[in-house]
């Protein structure tokens, strides 16, 4: 667990970057410190493996003082990963992620033992690391960055905008990735953005950051979409945030039925049950007469059924299992009962 | 002007003595400039206020005239190869400093920044990561510093010593071009492989620029 204790950072040019921050960041889970520039949540990622010291107040990591300890150990324990990876372009992909083993005393072999198994981790290939950053992708590279930080087994990650330089798509895939090792692993970990999906999707709980460093509230994602503290939260996630709430909820408990027969349309299946396209029966209709059909599992989210149910032709979504086969349909109107019972147990509970 | 090729024929020992002892003074008084400039050039790169203070130094001992040197440390270290090594020295610092202060400048924040992160110790990181980073831009001041001394050597004549420049004033006095040409060759000679040597070993430090994308 990381404790902030009435933590005040005064910059020697008279910017106050923090001010009085009393926080806690639970052993196991995620924290994602959000708000725009300069409201210091880097400052705060910063100060507990004392990139930045303090100016009052005390941060205990694992209940121990951050500044009683030698900097240099405590920063092996608690690993930062940066934007762009600030990899070592000298050194390979290997050489690169057995860093921290290395200066922990491993033998060189051992290091690059561990570190080839933490290449396959993160989801690369074996080969690579025998090249050097330069040769791969900018999220190639961001990988190698969390291969990196998990070398030997730190408790604590601190990730400051880690994925911002890569492109939506393979930002997606990284986030997918850091939940599935998170599931894995329970690392306590520090997380800055300044992009509230990225907030929402990550975060175990997320903070809120106002200029001139002051916390504004700190709560799991669904009560903070809920029930934001006041106007600047409310503004700061923006006017879908009712929507992404629904990113937070599965379709698991949402009922489903048997595809109709009747109607101008039919769901098209193939021999294995897979639905292939919505089809119309209506001659006239030949323009549109095949509609695509994304089908969902019970782990996609009410906000993708939600999308689907409006893109759909008969405002049914296909629900499939984990092979592709269709178990049922669910009508637009079950799944925005569902979407208006996620929100009210939202406030409820909070 | 003729060569006489007996004349190059009958002397090839003393033309390899010279050349190795041409060679063996441009090349200690490199190896003596890189061994001080690398601390002084960490100095100007840590502490700023002093910067210019040294790189000012070290423009001031380059305008000094290379004879004037040589005179002017004949009360020290005599008409000895010592003066030679001496002299040459003075002259590489001001490459070998500009370009390993540069070298440093040039490495990328943001990896400094990773290295302190993951907990690597300030003497740690200048050796195992800013000297690396900084190698191109310190070789190539040291490429230049080398085929410098390589030429300045020479001048060291008018104090006994000068390697293959003994050939000029041999040449000059007896009116006698071959030894003149012969010295030329060499130290040309001398210059272009000393230059690819150092082509070749910068390319076997630094494995991670080859192959750039």
């Amino acid at each position: 667990m990381i404790q902030f204790d009435a933590v005040h950072k005064r910059f020697p040019n008279g910017t106050t970057a923090v001010h009085d921050l009393s926080l806690e960041m639970p052993e196991g889970g995620v924290t994602v410190l959000v708000g725009s520039s300069g409201c210091g949540k880097t400052t705060t990622l910063r100060m507990v493996n004392r990139m930045v010291e303090p100016t009052s107040g005390t941060i205990r990591v694992g209940g121990k003082d951050v500044t009683r300890q030698d900097a240099a150990e405590l920063r092996r324990s608690i690993r930062y990963v940066i934007q762009q990876a600030g990899l070592f372009p000298h050194r390979t992909v290997l050489d690169n992620i057995a860093t921290v083993p290395l200066l922990l005393g491993f033998s060189r072999r051992k290091a690059r033992a561990r570190a080839a198994e933490l290449l396959e981790t993160v989801g690369l290939a074996a080969d690579a690391g025998k090249r050097y950053p330069h040769q791969l992708s900018g999220g190639q590279q961001q990988r190698v960055g969390v291969a990196r930080a998990l070398a030997a087994d730190p408790p604590v990650l601190l990730m400051d905008e880690p994925f911002g330089a890569v492109d939506p798509v393979v930002r997606t895939q990284l986030q997918d990735e850091l939940l599935r090792l998170q599931k894995e692993l329970s690392k306590t970990i520090v997380f800055v953005t300044h992009d509230v999906d990225e907030a929402v999707r990550l975060g175990d709980q997320i903070a809120i950051f106002r200029t001139g460093g002051h916390l504004v509230q700190c709560a799991p994602p669904a009560e903070l979409l809920a029930r934001p503290a006041d106007d600047f939260v409310a503004d700061f996630l923006g006017a879908e945030r009712g929507l992404k709430l629904l990113s937070l909820r599965t379709l698991a408990d949402v009922p489903q039925g048997p595809a109709p027969e009747a109607g101008n349309w039919s769901l098209v299946l193939d021999a294995a049950n897979k639905p292939l396209y919505w089809a119309s029966k209506d001659a006239k209709d030949t323009k549109a007469a095949e509609l695509p059909v994304r089908p969902l599992k019970d782990t996609d989210s009410l906000l993708s059924a939600l999308n689907e149910s409006i893109a759909s032709p008969t405002g049914l979504i296909a629900r499939v299992d984990a092979e592709g086969a269709l178990t049922g349909v669910t009508s637009r109107d079950d799944i925005h009962a569902h979407a208006g019972q996620a929100h009210t147990e939202a406030r409820v509970a909070a | 002007m003729t060569i006489d090729w007996s004349w190059i024929g009958d002397h090839t020992d003393d033309l390899t003595t010279l050349t190795i002892s041409h060679l063996q003074a441009a090349l200690t008084a490199v190896l003596l400039g890189v061994l001080i400039s690398l601390p002084l050039a960490v100095i100007a790169h840590r502490i700023r206020p002093l910067r210019g203070f040294l790189l000012g130094l070290s423009n001031v001992l380059f305008t000094i005239p290379s004879i004037a040197i040589f005179v002017l440390l004949l009360p020290v270290s005599g008409l000895t190869r010592t003066t030679t090594v001496i002299g040459l020295t003075v002259y590489t610092l001001v490459v070998l400093l500009r370009n390993t202060v540069e070298g440093l400048d040039s490495v990328p924040v943001k990896v400094k920044e990773a290295a302190k992160a993951m907990g690597t110790r300030p003497l740690r990181t200048l050796l195992t990561v800013e000297f690396p980073l900084a190698l191109p831009v310190i070789m190539a001041g040291v490429r230049i510093a080398t085929v410098m001394s390589i030429s300045l050597v020479s001048v060291a004549t008018y104090i006994g010593d000068g390697g293959l420049g003994q050939l000029f004033t041999d040449g000059f006095q007896r009116n006698f071009p071959t030894p003149v040409i012969a010295g030329v060759v060499l130290t040309l000679l001398l210059a272009v492989v000393a230059d690819a040597a150092l082509v070749a070993l910068q390319y076997v430090l630094t494995p991670w620029r080859r192959r750039r994308a």
